[in-house]
């Protein structure tokens, strides 16, 4: 266990619609909000909760890919769009690919702890929209080597993942790993129901885990995943305030109404070696491990987490990163519901990544304000049982193929 | 001559119409994935696009460059392993821009028919008229030393009729593409009564390739496709005249037929809708062409004769839209329904009480969007029909003599030898019209 100089607090999450396929007001030919709109909403439902811009020291955005996706870089500049009352303040962007969420929180972090400042706005979003999905696929691609690009899969990241999949299926078994993707799929779709903002919130296929066991198909898709295994692509943003004690009481907030961070894990993995195991995401393991030593605690003190789940496989694989399951014993797990909403370890409360959305840049922010809401009671009809002696929240939130982690855990 | 060899030098007649820049686009598709084959780097592919006005050639250029690039986005993963060498395409776009350039780099617009004189084969979709028809292949086939092969896409004139005309000596088939050649699967191949061997093979490996069905059809005017198309419109004018009896004006009788031939017999389209999907000259025109060949049988509609007379010609814009014919459309909605009679058009929301009044009571049809492409089919149209047995009403008296019609035709087409069973029947109506059904069916039995 380690102590921080001082102690951190988030509050104030909020979370825009995760919008694209699956939402009943997208329609890929019509115009839609740009990323000003999505910026600008989440970073003002943040504000008005903490008695506005006056109150922030610094801001963070954090952001995978508009450059691309919308042609727009130099993306600090947009705090003072958000509200004129953060002109001339100090505003930074950061970027990890699909973990580039936890950085922004963990940039927040450490103003705190740096005492530089005592309420940081953090934003992370991501617009992707703008292009098909096989061009999506391009723009996401640098979130791994992109000297593997020439001989990847069209689909770039859903072919790497498709390949941990193989191997997964080949060591420890098809049918059991396929069935825990299908009821991964299932937990996720079920929970985002419970979400208004969540992408998959009108999803009304009865039987899920039927849907998702559909055969792969190699030459439409992938050899060892369907779509339903992926995340969808996503517009959206979620914003979050991190603060010191004196940040809360500037703001009038109370601390019973803010959760607080006891341990945080950072870590970098090699981008240009590939995974030591593509059955294990050995990153997320150590930053997830690293996470709860700081904290002092142990998996079992934990009520309920946010993980990446990027493809069901990277559910798997971090139900078993977080020590929940053994090696190869995930899909078991999974599939004996322990994960479910009124199981004994709730994860992806709001969906997920598959469920509630993954506009990259900002999964990692979404992560901590649905810990935030589900650790303080906010999290409405999502809202699961936190129990008294187990009264911590943790996230872990993951860049490319298990290379750009950051996991940080809660109290309540 | 090899099957690459001979889609080495191409021409495509017509290029710039509905059905030509169809024909164009696959044949293009198919001619650049064999240039792009390793062993053939270096030879050339040619693809004349020919057609009389630049303008259109303009707009086909348009289309092809819109239509390949949907293709490669399908096939990119196929695509990616044709660049697998080319160390400066990475993304997903620049090898998708780059299959565009390559497909579209072995076509060649043209308005002049002389650059025919150099392919190995001719596809033609020119208007259907057989004397013109006739004039070009002999044109061709005189100044083309390559003995060229032909492929024409007419859908009513028998292939020995210009087989002969143009003394082709059987380098000649019917090769009948389904609108809009690049989404329709289905395609009729006919032979002439000497169309020889080679060309027969050639045809049958290019259809292959293409991923369409091929369904053969006898050299009798009109084939299978047009042969139910064209006698289906010509009961549904006497079902007009059915519904006139009963009271209905004549836009009434228009809009409830065509409704009872969409909703009730479960079809994509009403048959005036498709009449103006097709164009109202157009059906008009192939029935002006088949007449001449069909015995005892008189192919030909008053009704359209008098919408032409009155400007009505359906059709579509270069878009794909559809442009206003027996019934107008707003977003591919039928709004209204032309009177011949007052020249005018009616507002559908003037007719449809009245109309669904008269009709009575329907059983409620499946959505054919529901039952398209349903592996359990029968399950839903089973018990359809059978309520639509009993039911007592004009609608479904109508709807049911509407069926037992499009099957009598079906069977005609058999006993009449245009088919060679029920089954291509069923095949060209349920792959070329995308019928839900074949109209040889026992449902009413």
């Amino acid at each position: 266990m380690k102590k921080l100089r001082r102690k951190v607090y988030m509050v104030a999450g909020y979370n825009t619609i995760s919008m694209g396929s699956g939402r009943k007001e997208f329609h890929p030919k019509k115009d839609r909000p740009g990323l000003e709109d999505y910026i600008k909403e989440a970073g003002q439902g943040t504000l008005k909760m903490i008695g506005g811009a006056k109150n922030v020291d610094e801001c963070v955005i954090g952001n995978f890919m508009a450059s691309r996706f919308n042609r727009q870089a130099n993306l600090a500049a947009f705090f003072p769009f958000i509200d004129e009352g953060l002109r001339y303040k100090p505003a930074i962007r950061v970027e990890g690919a699909c973990g580039t969420g936890g950085l922004a929180l963990m940039s927040g972090i450490k103003s705190i702890l740096a005492e530089t400042a005592e309420v940081v706005l953090a934003v992370g979003f991501e617009v992707q929209n703008t292009v098909k999905a096989i061009y999506c696929a391009d723009f996401l691609a640098p979130a791994g080597w992109a000297a593997m690009r020439k001989d990847g899969h069209a689909y770039f990241f859903p072919g790497q993942f498709s390949e941990r999949a193989g191997a997964y299926f080949e060591k420890f078994g098809r049918e059991t790993t396929r069935k825990g993707f299908a009821r991964w799929y299932r937990n996720a779709i079920e929970n985002a129901r419970l979400c208004p903002t969540a992408q998959e919130y009108h999803n009304t296929t009865k039987d899920l885990e039927a849907a998702a066991m559909v055969e792969p198909n190699a030459k439409a898709f992938l050899e060892n995943l369907t779509a339903l295994d992926c995340s969808k692509v996503s517009d959206g943003a979620s914003a979050i305030a991190i603060m010191s004690e004196e940040g809360l009481k500037r703001c009038g907030i109370s601390v019973s109404d803010a959760v607080e961070v006891v341990g945080f894990g950072q870590v970098e993995e090699d981008i240009t070696k590939p995974p030591p195991d593509k059955t294990a995401l050995t990153t997320m393991k150590q930053a997830v491990s690293n996470a709860l030593d700081f904290a002092g605690i142990t998996i079992n003190q934990v009520a309920t987490a946010e993980i990446h789940d990027c493809f069901t496989v990277a559910g798997i694989m971090a139900v078993e990163a977080l020590g929940l399951a053994e090696h190869g014993k995930g899909p078991e797990y999974v599939i004996a519901g322990n994960t479910a909403r009124d199981g004994n370890f709730p994860i992806n409360t709001t969906g997920g990544l598959i469920g509630w959305g993954h506009p990259t840049g900002g999964t990692g922010v979404h992560m901590a304000v649905t810990l935030w809401e589900q650790l303080k009671g906010k999290a409405g009809a999502a809202q699961v049982n936190i129990p008294d002696d187990r009264p911590y929240g943790l996230m872990a939130n993951m860049g490319g193929d298990d290379k750009t982690l950051v996991s940080i855990v809660f109290k309540k | 001559m090899t099957y690459e060899e001979r889609l080495q030098h191409v021409s495509v007649l017509g290029a710039a119409g509905k059905m030509g820049s169809g024909i164009l686009l696959l044949t293009a598709v198919e001619m650049a994935d064999l240039s792009l084959k390793p062993g053939n780097k270096g030879k050339t592919f040619v693809l004349n696009a020919i057609d009389v006005s630049d303008e259109a050639l303009a707009g086909v250029m348009r289309y092809l460059r819109a239509q390949i690039l949907k293709i490669a986005e399908k096939k990119v993963h196929a695509i990616r392993q044709i660049y697998a060498d080319r160390h400066d395409l990475v993304d997903n776009d620049e090898i998708i821009a780059q299959y565009i350039f390559d497909v579209m780099n072995v076509v060649r617009p043209t308005t002049r028919l002389e650059a025919a004189y150099d392919s190995n084969m001719v596809f033609e979709a020119i208007k259907e008229d057989s004397a013109l028809k006739i004039k070009i292949f002999s044109q061709i086939n005189q100044n083309n030393p390559k003995q060229p092969w032909f492929f024409t896409n007419t859908s009513s004139i028998p292939i020995t009729v210009l087989d002969e005309g143009a003394g082709l000596g059987g380098r000649i088939i019917g090769f009948h593409f389904y609108n809009p050649p690049a989404v329709q699967k289905l395609v009729e191949v006919i032979r002439s009564n000497q169309t020889l061997k080679e060309v027969d093979e050639f045809a049958l490996a290019y259809a292959k390739n293409l991923r369409k069905i091929v369904v053969p059809a006898h050299d009798i005017a009109g084939f299978i496709g047009n042969g139910h198309f064209m006698r289906d419109i010509l009961y549904a004018v006497e079902v007009v005249h059915i519904f006139m009896d009963k009271g209905m004006s004549i836009s009434e009788a228009i809009y409830a037929t065509n409704r009872i031939s969409q909703e009730a017999l479960v079809r994509p389209m009403g048959i005036f809708q498709l009449i103006d999907y097709v164009g109202v000259d157009v059906c008009s025109f192939i029935m002006f062409v088949m007449n001449p060949f069909t015995r005892d049988e008189e192919i030909h509609s008053k009704l359209l004769d008098k919408l032409l007379e009155q400007g009505i010609k359906g059709g579509q814009y270069s878009d794909g839209s559809q442009k206003d014919g027996v019934m107008k459309y707003e977003k591919g909605r039928i709004v209204a329904v032309y009177d011949p009679l007052k020249s005018e058009y009616v507002p559908v929301s003037q007719m449809q009480a009245a109309v669904e009044a008269k009709l009575g009571a329907m059983p409620a049809a499946p959505a054919w969007k529901a039952v398209v492409g349903n592996k359990a089919k029968d399950e839903i149209l089973k018990p359809y029909f059978t309520q639509l047995k009993s039911a007592d009403t004009l609608g479904a008296e109508i709807t049911r003599n509407y069926a037992k019609k499009s099957r009598e035709i079906g069977k005609h087409l058999v006993a009449s030898g245009v088919a060679y069973n029920d089954a291509d029947v069923n095949t060209v109506l349920l792959t070329g019209f995308f019928h839900a059904y074949g109209p040889i069916n026992e449902y009413l039995d």
